[in-house]
């Protein structure tokens, strides 16, 4: 990124198609605005945008959708705030503001030399930032030829992109685990327990496995214990960091992190990296 | 300011103003369309505001401060800029406390910038002390070294011409000197005055900062100073620098601040600090915001402002449904460790300029300077306690 983006103020995109993931999060496709520095949208898989309701505000949302078709701009929004509820009620045709991309992604082209196997763990609406990632691993076989992906949910209902699960799970190179932590009366015939048992059930190779988690903190602690135990080394971890974020362009202060932006330097960091400061509460 | 490169001989200029000329000064700043703000008394504080005139000066006022304690008081001369730094700093003019980023005049328009460049006022800052030159360095690394830059803060910036005033006494509250930020301003500055009070007649010893000091002072009645002048003048910071009694080690501060995020002594400074944020508010270098989005009544007509927050809100860190810094021992210590530690991981130097206001401006007259020497007691303390009891790991 140019260190001369002189920019405030953000603009308007058409929403497109608006598609139910859960009963409370939608993947909402707007029609590509320009980029923050006026030319073409591109962005990075694991980069986010400002999304706002005008006379409401704004809220950080990571990408979902894929970097290799920036003609659509794809977010999945869990409706938890005001801001996120009106965002998930816009119907197709109007317009939302857009501010972005921002911030540090996935490692896609900096995964390690020799590194063959990607694994990638995701907790609830953790995967919809780790998407354009899975997409550009298998949108590059040659380099990335074996991608596990393991997904928890609380429950069955709230797994996003089912009917995409279910593709992936039909491909060679990829495999697909998926749990729930309760199955409840739902009929769900799957794994029941949390993500972080599946870590330690599959094949992988710790020397050569780069891994890429993202999910409720608590799910990212565990996860980067159990991914240790299995003997992957901290610098081939990448984990996406969420705080308080209000304005993307490391001006207004919250989303600090120790001696980090999480809006610049993150979202996504090597583990290695903040390991010290993971240890730390209420930083 | 204009960042000109000064040939030497400008730069070694020194003149006299006397102080019969000194209105002058601010005059010829109005006439090139300057609004000038400086040093006035207001609800009974020196604070900045709007000046035409420098009989709107605090003439022959000083201030007594103490942690947690500011007055005003009569001084024996008629001294303009004796007083110590006050409750205001100009990031209010750089960085205003309120303002529109940017406007939609209905749902189906484009939002709008509410400030065009061309549009922000042009302000000549008088008054501004070494300290606060440093200050204003640190907030220009924060809006205008990118990977953003922030046009409000830029559009200001680059228009502000700075007439700087050595300090001539040490507020109690001050340490610049320990944190190598005055009293003595070296650079950023359009003009620099030194005022001397003491000889038979007053006057003003002015030093060029760049071609725009250089050329304004043309229009201002002046003389080249003597060599007993300058020496007058020398002597006035030597004095101020000579009365400071507080001071802040920084050498290892970074590195102490990262080993002690567990220092019991924080849950010690908590119990007194109310969290009412007066300190982040009067610091001149705290710099975040909280966006506030409105509408007119119909709905149709929004606006996105940002104005001043402060990390010891409990709002500030809030996500999915709580606080990240829950204790207010965490949002002192986030707070105090940002300004002198992680700072310098962020923009190369520690945050604090060593003015004093979050001492003298704390309701309970919380003083870091003496937070930190008390962390550092507790950090000693504790590491005599494991070296003397080997047992205390057993617990």
């Amino acid at each position: 990124m140019s260190a001369e983006v002189v920019v405030n103020v953000p603009v308007q995109a058409r929403l497109l198609e608006k598609r139910r993931e859960s009963p409370d999060t939608f993947t909402l496709t707007l029609e590509s605005p320009p980029s923050i520095s006026g030319g073409k949208f591109f962005f990075a898989p694991g980069q986010f945008n400002m999304l706002g309701v005008p006379g409401l505000g704004e809220v950080p949302i990571s990408i979902s959708g894929d970097p290799a078709n920036p003609k659509k701009l794809v977010h999945t929004v869990r409706a938890v705030g005001n801001i996120t509820e009106a965002i998930t009620a816009t119907h197709p045709g109007a317009c939302l503001t857009v501010r972005g991309p921002f911030g540090a992604g996935w490692p896609v082209d900096q995964t390690r030399t020799g590194s063959k196997e990607i694994i990638v763990v995701a907790g609830g609406v953790g995967l919809p930032p780790l998407r354009p990632a899975i997409y550009h691993f298998l949108a590059n076989p040659a380099l990335y030829p074996v991608v596990t992906l393991l997904y928890g949910a609380r429950n069955p209902l709230d797994l996003v992109f089912k009917r995409e699960l279910e593709q992936w799970t039909k491909r060679s190179r990829m495999r697909v685990e998926i749990t729930v932590d309760r199955a409840g009366s739902s009929g769900w015939l799957g794994r029941v327990g949390v993500v972080t048992n599946l870590i330690g059930q599959v094949k992988f190779n710790p020397d050569r496995v780069t891994a890429l988690v993202c999910g409720p903190e608590i799910m990212l602690r565990y996860t980067l214990m159990e991914l240790e135990k299995r003997g992957v080394g901290p610098a081939n971890i990448y984990v996406s960091m969420e705080r308080n974020m209000q304005c993307g362009t490391r001006f207004c202060g919250h989303c600090q992190w120790g001696p980090y932006f999480i809006c610049k330097d993150g979202p996504v960091f090597r583990y290695d990296h903040i390991k010290d400061w993971f240890s730390l509460q209420e930083i | 300011m204009e960042a000109l490169p000064l040939d030497e001989k400008i730069n070694d200029l020194k003149v006299v103003l006397k102080v019969e000329d000194f209105q002058q000064l601010l005059d010829a700043l109005i006439r090139r369309d300057y609004q000038v703000v400086g040093p006035t008394l207001k609800e009974g504080a020196v604070v900045y505001d709007s000046l035409t005139r420098v009989s709107q000066l605090p003439a022959g006022w000083t201030d007594e401060q103490q942690a947690g304690h500011y007055s005003l008081k009569k001084r024996s001369d008629q001294a303009y800029f004796g007083y110590g730094v006050g409750p205001q700093s100009w990031k209010k003019f750089l960085f205003p406390p309120r303002i529109t980023l940017w406007k939609q005049k209905s749902p189906g328009e484009a939002p709008e910038p509410a400030e065009l460049p061309q549009d922000a006022p042009r302000y000549a800052f008088l008054g501004v002390r070494a300290c606060e030159l440093k200050a204003i360095t640190l907030q220009d690394q924060v809006f205008l070294t990118g990977p953003f830059i922030d046009p409000i803060y830029q559009a200001r910036r680059e228009k502000v011409f700075i007439v700087a005033v050595n300090c001539g006494q040490a507020g109690a509250n001050c340490f610049c000197a320990s944190v190598g930020s005055g009293p003595q301003v070296t650079q950023g500055y359009d003009l620099a005055l030194t005022e001397v009070t003491a000889a038979p007649e007053a006057y003003f010893l002015v030093e060029v900062g760049s071609q725009a000091g250089q050329t304004l002072l043309n229009e201002v009645t002046h003389r080249p100073a003597t060599g007993k002048e300058v020496a007058e003048a020398r002597q006035v910071v030597e004095r101020a620098a000579s009365e400071m009694s507080k001071s802040l080690a920084t050498a290892d501060l970074k590195d102490f601040l990262y080993t002690n995020y567990e220092n019991p002594y924080w849950a010690e400074v908590a119990g007194r600090c109310l969290a009412c944020a007066n300190c982040t508010l009067v610091c001149p270098t705290c710099f975040c915001t909280s966006p506030e989005d409105v509408s007119d009544l119909t709905g149709q007509v929004t606006e996105h402002r940002r104005r001043w927050d402060s990390c010891f809100s409990l709002d500030f860190s809030y996500l999915h449904g709580g606080s990240v810094r829950p204790s207010r021992q965490s949002r002192y210590r986030q707070w105090l460790t940002h300004k002198l530690g992680t700072w310098q991981d962020q923009f190369g130097e520690i945050g604090c300029v060593g003015c004093g206001r979050c001492i003298t401006w704390c309701p309970v007259g919380i003083d870091l300077t003496t937070e930190i020497r008390a962390l550092r007691q507790a950090a000693a303390t504790l590491t005599a306690g494991t070296e003397t009891n080997p047992k205390s790991d057993e617990r």
